[in-house]
């Protein structure tokens, strides 16, 4: 009852249980944060757009993306992973979306940012439905803490379309 | 010799009894670990609701050695989400983020293309060969079960 062992033990225990509580009110204080982003992308320039020898069309884009995301930064985060995907329907998908871009975020100074940039990622379809095609470019961002749970939210630009011929 | 022979037995039936309660107690905090872990399983309804990161695919985000929490829910998977998945055959999880999807109409299917943060490159060759291409997303099993596009040979 009284030995080192027993009161290491005790120790340890309340240490952890502690530390857990610790690390369930940190990420609880990340709801009081309300973020209010901002961002802006254009498509400058369609580089080429064609089919792949495997039946897929293929497009590739330079764009400009400018966003503000310092709002989203709490004190408990460990970095912002934000991307843009192309969004867009098919007559086979009703829905696909596709990641051109990514960056990681690692702190708020760097959360207001400017790219130009072509597409990092191919930008491939399922097929070949691509001509003529209205699309959304959203970025979405996902916040990491440090402890905790993560979120995530988006911004939609629309009124995006491909041509309707290859180029 | 009576009273030596009675004193033997009751400090044997002591040791005895003492022995019995330790393993039962032992036994109690074992089966108390497994039935949390269980219920674990219940209430997330994933097959493996706490996993280690392996690699540093996801770094600086997740480190090796980091606890990731998981769960499954039945909303749809969608871009930017980060899933766990085993590759056909393999035990490890992968700990990896969804970059395409392609989901259709009809059948509720979905394709996915996942990479690590930290890569240059996405998973396209880590899936096995045939590994199933589409799965129904209201049947998932494991965490986050995880099927890919099939490219058809494209370019890489």
């Amino acid at each position: 009852m009284h030995t080192y062992v027993y009161r290491l033990n005790v120790l340890l225990t309340e240490a952890i249980t502690l530390l857990a509580l610790m690390c369930a009110i940190a990420s609880l204080s990340d709801k009081l944060n309300v973020a209010s982003p901002s961002a802006d992308i254009q498509v400058l320039h369609i580089n080429w757009f064609h089919k792949q020898r495997n039946g897929n069309d293929e497009v590739s884009l330079t764009m400009n993306v400018s966003a503000d995301l310092k709002s989203t930064f709490t004190w408990n985060t460990k970095q912002v992973f934000v991307f843009l995907a192309a969004e867009y329907e098919t007559e086979k998908n009703y829905l696909n979306q596709i990641s051109l871009w990514d960056a990681i975020i690692p702190s708020k100074e760097q959360a207001k940012f400017s790219y130009h940039t072509i597409n990092k990622y191919r930008f491939t379809d399922q097929g070949n439905s691509l001509r003529g095609k209205k699309y959304n470019l959203t970025l979405h961002w996902h916040v990491m803490p440090k402890t905790g749970k993560m979120f995530s939210d988006r911004i939609v630009t629309t009124g995006h379309s491909l041509p309707e011929e290859y180029i | 010799m009576g009273f030596i022979g009675e004193t033997v037995d009751s400090v044997k039936s002591i040791q005895i009894r003492q022995f019995l309660s330790q393993v039962v107690s032992f036994g109690m905090i074992v089966t108390s670990a497994l039935i949390i872990w269980k219920a674990l399983m219940c209430v997330t309804g994933s097959e493996s609701p706490v996993v280690v990161v392996l690699s540093e695919s996801m770094e600086p985000g997740f480190k090796r050695g980091d606890i990731l929490f998981l769960h499954i829910s039945e909303d749809p998977i969608r871009a930017g989400e980060i899933v766990v998945f085993n590759v056909d055959g393999r035990d490890i999880p992968i700990v990896h983020r969804v970059i395409k999807v392609h989901e259709r109409l009809d059948t509720a299917e979905v394709d996915l293309l996942t990479k690590g943060d930290n890569n240059d490159e996405d998973d396209r060759l880590l899936y096995a060969q045939g590994q199933s291409l589409r799965s129904k997303v209201r049947e998932q099993v494991l965490e986050h079960d995880v099927r890919h596009i099939e490219e058809k040979l494209e370019e890489i």
